[in-house]
């Protein structure tokens, strides 16, 4: 009986978790106050802040935050940052609030948030957690009546090829990943607590137009689709710049492999005089040439990087203007009355 | 005689004047958050209220944080050092935000409170004391704010009174984020731009009819006719700009003209990507 009991344990030893995939972020109205209060605060300048919650199979529930102080570049201001989070994390303790990091919050401009950075934070957060969810805000867009709030997480796939830090063509054709798999976005469901949703209903204020409308309805969209497109031109420039990396390293390689072909030619035409002449032919590789030297091919990743922010721009782009279309035929017609 | 013993009983209104309070929704929601997190046995929530002072003297209250408090009959316990610490951290981030007061969860103000209050005083010259009705007790949610006030009999200090003052809630935030949002206990999708354009379009519509069916009204004589909403009524119709057909048509046809080439490179954009992507990890030929 004991050697039953002993395997059965061994099992469920054995056998490993299932990870569920994430399929929704459940955030609370309080923490998205808390974001774009602090994000509001200091724009134009990016801030970033902590995420608290649970991780409930498939649902990231976030039901706290805390904002980040903003960081100089100094090596005392290191460990202080590392202590502030400590503090803070042990009294939001004491009050009962959920301890657990399930991520970072960040805001951005205009959707300028797909760096190098972004993906490096991601890998050591990964480390120590198993599910971590970065929320980007927006707060540039949300002056323009929508709530610009998403939720991003890395791909598996790519975080393995990120660990392996190889980005050359063929393995990024094994696994099939291309630029619109690495971020992947994750719905955001909101919920609220019976109590607040009370004091809300409660305290909505009676007009029914709100700033939220007179943000929507506002006509002049020209500053916010300028900066937009001055953007998207200099994400162009880079991307042309990536462009003729890639062009130049598959000239010096088809130029290297026309070299090697040549030297090769001359070492078997070499070859054969020798034996006609019935000495001991030369070998065929010589690793020590500089032409047999492997060129690096490039890493795609900044490419990708900078694919994934065109795509957001025109995005962004097409969602303003779908915005301006219907103001302009609303204004339209009120002329024409 | 002399005109020392003066037995009358003097209110001395508040020194540094404080006019009214205004309150950011996230400290609504912050105190309703640390009350549905309470310690079983504790009965309220106590907090401090950060914020600023603004020039004209009205004391706006943007954020929040619990402190745990130990209670019973005769006692309150505040636990300061979690104070400070809290007050610290925050400050690091938002060194602009200070105490300006306390809150307590519960309708009205109890006899701990004026212990409380007075520790706060210490901390700040005139703490607002912030009660936010939790229970509901009168049928609805109240939030009201109080300040201390001294009661003298001549020179000598007889108690303090806490006395409301107005209190604004600013609820721009809430309203930005969209109430809708906020009230429900659960939402399934965040709207993106066109379903948000429409919701506000909706609305329009509805006060554009609202007004349309009062001027109904006051024609057919229904409803007695407000000289007021009249006098609103006429300025916001001839607030729309006189242009002519032409003007008019070329300016709304310029700006179309501009979006939909917006949109083409947009397009056009999407498209190089797509090829730009195939390009680069197409087999290469060797």
């Amino acid at each position: 009986m004991a050697n039953s009991m002993a395997k059965s344990f061994l099992q469920v030893a054995a056998t490993e978790e299932v990870v569920s995939p994430l399929r929704v972020v459940q955030i609370e109205g309080l923490v998205i106050l808390k974001i774009i209060k602090h994000c509001k605060e200091f724009s134009p300048a990016l801030v970033t802040g902590q995420l608290l919650g649970l991780d409930v199979g498939i649902v990231l529930e976030v039901t706290n935050c805390f904002p980040f102080p903003i960081r100089e570049e100094d090596e005392e201001i290191e460990a202080d940052g590392a202590n502030y989070q400590l503090e803070m994390m042990r009294c939001l303790r004491e009050v009962n609030v959920d301890n657990n990091t399930v991520g970072w919050y960040q805001s951005t401009i205009l959707g300028s948030y797909q760096t190098v950075e972004l993906i490096e934070t991601f890998m050591n957060y990964q480390e120590n957690i198993r599910r971590c969810v970065c929320i980007i805000y927006d707060p540039s867009r949300s002056n323009q009546g929508v709530l610009a709030l998403k939720a991003l997480k890395l791909s598996d796939s790519f975080m393995e090829l990120y660990r392996a830090n190889s980005f050359t063509g063929e393995k990024l054709r094994e696994k099939n990943l291309s630029w619109m798999d690495i971020f992947e976005e994750i719905p955001i469901k909101v919920s609220n607590s019976a109590l607040i949703s009370a004091f809300m209903t409660e305290l909505e204020s009676d007009t029914p137009v709100t700033q939220c409308d007179y943000d929507r309805l506002q006509l002049s969209s020209n500053p916010y689709m300028e900066r937009n497109m001055e953007f998207l031109i200099e994400c162009m420039d880079d991307l042309s710049v990536e462009q003729q990396k890639f062009q130049f390293y598959y000239r010096s390689l088809s130029r290297q492999q026309a070299q090697q072909q040549a030297w090769l030619q001359k070492r078997r035409a070499d070859n054969m005089q020798r034996k006609a002449a019935g000495e001991d032919p030369l070998p065929e590789e010589d690793p020590s040439n500089p032409i047999f030297k492997p060129i690096p091919e490039p890493s795609r990743l900044e490419s990708f990087l900078i694919t994934n922010q065109i795509a957001n721009y025109c995005n962004q782009i097409n969602g303003v203007s779908g915005q301006s279309f219907n103001r302009l035929y609303l204004m339209k017609s009120l002329h024409d009355n | 005689m002399a005109a020392g013993d003066r037995t009358v009983l003097q209110f001395n209104s508040p020194s540094s004047a404080i006019l009214s309070a205004k309150v950011h929704p996230l400290v609504i929601f912050n105190i309703c958050d640390c009350y549905v997190r309470r310690p079983d046995q504790a009965e309220r929530v106590i907090g401090t209220l950060l914020g600023s002072v603004l020039p004209d003297g009205t004391v706006d209250i943007r954020n929040s944080y619990a402190v745990p408090h130990t209670e019973s009959a005769e006692q309150v316990a505040l636990d300061i050092e979690y104070h400070h610490n809290m007050l610290v951290s925050h400050q690091k981030v938002n060194p602009k935000e200070v105490i300006v007061g306390w809150y307590s969860t519960g309708l009205g103000v109890t006899g701990g409170s004026a212990l409380i209050q007075d520790f706060y005083s210490r901390e700040v010259p005139n703490p607002i004391h912030l009660t936010v009705d939790t229970g509901f007790r009168n049928g609805e949610g109240t939030v009201k704010a109080f300040v201390s006030v001294n009661l003298a009999l001549g020179d000598r200090q007889l108690a303090a009174q806490f006395q409301e003052i107005p209190l604004d809630l600013c609820m721009v935030e809430a309203e930005r984020v969209g109430f809708d949002i906020l009230k429900k206990t659960a939402v399934d999708k965040l709207p993106n731009d066109l379903e948000g354009m429409e919701v506000t379009m909706g609305r329009l519509l509805a006060l554009i009819d609202d007004v349309y069916k009062y001027v109904d009204d006051v024609v057919e004589g229904r409803v007695p006719a407000d000289n007021n909403i009249g006098r609103f009524i006429a300025e916001t119709v001839a607030s729309l700009p006189k242009l002519s057909p032409p003007a008019f048509d070329k300016l709304m046809n310029d700006s179309l003209q501009d979006q939909l080439l917006l949109l083409y490179l947009s397009s056009i954009a999407r498209t190089q990507l797509g090829l730009a992507e195939k390009l680069n990890t197409a087999a290469q030929i060797l």
